[in-house]
């Protein structure tokens, strides 16, 4: 033996992680880009779920003097074409896919790593979003061209919006990776994710906009998460919040993501000491 | 062998799963939703042993021994059941980042690398993870290459690699931010001969180079001569031995070869022991451990022997015998 192990030494904390997120990112963007045309057929199989809803509500809106609920047909397309890239920003890691991690082993090599697992998704999937942003503009276009939305945001609300789609982002990755963690419990957790998912698209905006839902349903809204992934964003935007309400929903955006983490950081360490109890 | 200088130290380490089972049928299924039956199985039993710093210690047993088991107790993706274990000063059920950042686990049915991209994309975000400074990166990394020479292989996405192939690329992306101790776990497991000596040769180039303590298991049991002066023997979750190599032999084997080459191609040797090869004039004999040196003073006494050589039974014979006595 020539010489005596030592470690090698170590950039500092800080510099690191946002030297990860940075290179997760770019790994990420070169991934997706390997395969452009899947993205492109994907975005476009996710665009027919606001374009049903849109042609519904404009078909309604028309039918009642062009407005429901004070909302009008421009109204119902600005709704729905911005709703086309929240969507976009708030898709994470889902809960369904950590029973693939587990399954093929994935979660054993993330687990040798010195990195929180969160990490991994939220710098993964952030990088993507620069890949279906670039992809959606087009499709924006497009639907913009054959729709007319109505919207004519203010510098603050695109300020606010943009800061919205990202707290939308971190949200969702919470509760979604909080989910997620019955999966270390049961293999047959998908009665439960399409509860989660269900609640999900009657209580976010995400189905219909929240206006159009009933007193009580969007006081209960107003307390849940959900709101703050799909409704908040899309309403920052086309609605005309004030900037009371706008500041109030990037705070309990953060106040969700905090309470998401936690949630999240209690269901890990009492699911890894079930994955490590069981077998790897 | 328990000493205060040993970079991995295991005592009474014990692992117990609970199984569930049932009986086939709808009967037992409907049972089983009011009262579930488990079983323990006890994948490892109270083992005990220590590695000292820069070793080369090879971990064997069949399937199912406790092997891979202990492995994952070690590098901290299991908790052991009772026992103790500890590497580097940390224990690894903890899985405190300073432990992690010293080690590795290297799974030879694995892939930890990014399938759609060069080898060279995954390296550099392990340098991420790894907080490792760029110019150690570099040097690190271009060393590992050059020594297991995949300068060419690194630029291709890790899906058009063949398994071999694979496996160096996934062995310089573990050995990035220079482990320590390096958990292999079946590192050859599918390759073909050329490249399981390519990966015993690095491993034994890296151990050498930086002092690394290596704990190996492999069905093959070329990995292990090449490698490991000692070897610890495991089978139904218990070590049966834990020695050198070389004595395992001794201790375990029953028999010896006997090599020959008579003047009289012809002679009958059937009295002397059981005839296992005959390969020209060279005729191989089995004969009893305590038998050898009788035999073969009794082959020189009675022949005209042109070349007569003693041996010990092949490694993988003897490792068979150390299982089929503990049974």
């Amino acid at each position: 033996m020539s010489s005596q192990a030592t470690p090698l030494p170590e950039e500092g904390r800080l510099r690191s992680l946002v030297d990860f997120y940075g290179t997760m990112m770019r790994t990420s963007v070169v991934s997706q880009l390997q395969y452009r045309v899947a993205q492109y057929f994907y975005m476009l199989g996710m665009v027919a779920e606001p374009v049903i809803y849109l042609v519904v509500w404009t078909t309604i809106a028309r039918q009642h003097g062009g407005a429901v609920n004070g909302i009008t047909v421009g109204q119902f397309a600005a709704y729905y074409i911005v709703w086309t890239l929240v969507r976009n920003m708030n898709i994470v890691f889902g809960a369904p896919f950590w029973e693939w991690r587990i399954r093929e082993g994935r979660l054993a090599g993330d687990l040798l790593r010195p990195l929180n697992i969160l990490h991994y998704d939220l710098a993964f999937f952030a990088g993507w979003k620069f890949v279906v942003v670039a992809l959606w503009i087009p499709i924006a276009v497009g639907l913009s061209a054959v729709f007319h939305p109505d919207l004519h945001p203010s510098a603050l609300e695109i300020v606010v919006f943009v800061a919205a789609i990202w707290g939308a982002y971190f949200v969702r990755s919470m509760f979604q990776a909080t989910i997620g963690m019955l999966n270390f419990w049961t293999t047959r957790g998908a009665a439960v994710f399409d509860l989660y998912m269900a609640t999900e698209m009657l209580l976010s905006g995400r189905l219909v906009p929240l206006k159009l839902m009933p007193g009580w349903v969007q006081t209960l809204a107003d307390f849940l998460p959900f709101k703050w992934t799909f409704g908040f964003p899309i309403e920052s935007l086309v609605g005309s919040l004030s900037t009371r309400s706008l500041l109030l929903g990037l705070g309990a955006q953060v106040m969700w993501t905090v309470i998401g983490y936690v949630l999240f950081t209690f269901a890990w360490r009492a699911a890894i000491k079930r994955f490590s109890a069981v077998g790897a | 062998m328990s000493t205060t200088a040993s970079i991995i130290h295991v005592s009474e380490l014990t692992k117990i799963f609970k199984v569930p089972e049932r009986e086939p049928g709808l009967r037992a299924a409907a049972k089983s939703l009011i009262r579930r039956k488990t079983r323990d199985v006890h994948a490892v039993e109270g083992i005990s042993f220590d590695i000292e710093p820069g070793e080369v210690v090879g971990f064997l047993g069949p399937n199912g021994a406790g092997k891979t088991t202990t492995l994952k107790m070690l590098s901290g993706l299991l908790y052991p059941t009772s026992g103790e274990a500890r590497v580097l000063g940390h224990i690894p059920s903890r899985r405190e980042k300073d432990y992690l950042r010293r080690m590795t686990m290297v799974m030879g049915n694995r892939n930890q690398l990014q399938w759609d991209l060069p080898a060279l994309d995954s390296f550099e975000l392990n340098r991420a993870i790894y907080r490792l400074r760029r110019a150690d990166y570099v040097a690190m990394r271009d060393e590992l290459v050059e020594l297991l020479d995949v300068g060419d292989l690194v630029r291709k996405p890790v899906r058009n690699l063949s398994l071999g192939e694979r496996m160096k690329v996934e062995i310089v992306g573990s050995l990035l931010h220079r482990p320590l101790v390096l958990f292999l776990d079946e590192p050859t497991i599918g390759l073909d001969v050329t490249m399981q000596k390519r990966i015993r040769t690095f491993v034994a180039d890296y151990n050498e180079r930086h002092g690394a303590t290596v704990l190996l298991t492999s069905h093959y049991m070329a990995d292990v001569e090449a490698l490991c002066k000692r070897v610890i023997v495991i089978h139904h979750g218990r070590i049966l031995f834990d020695g050198d190599l070389s004595s395992l032999g001794n201790e375990f084997a029953a028999y010896k070869t006997i090599g020959v080459v008579l003047e009289d191609g012809d002679a009958r040797l059937d009295d002397y022991g059981e005839i296992v090869d005959r390969d020209g004039d060279r005729i191989t004999l089995r004969v009893p451990k305590a038998d050898t040196s009788r035999v073969a003073a009794r082959l020189l006494s009675d022949h005209e022997v042109l070349d007569l050589t003693i041996e010990e039974p092949p490694i993988e014979d003897v490792i068979e015998m150390v299982f089929a006595q503990s049974r």
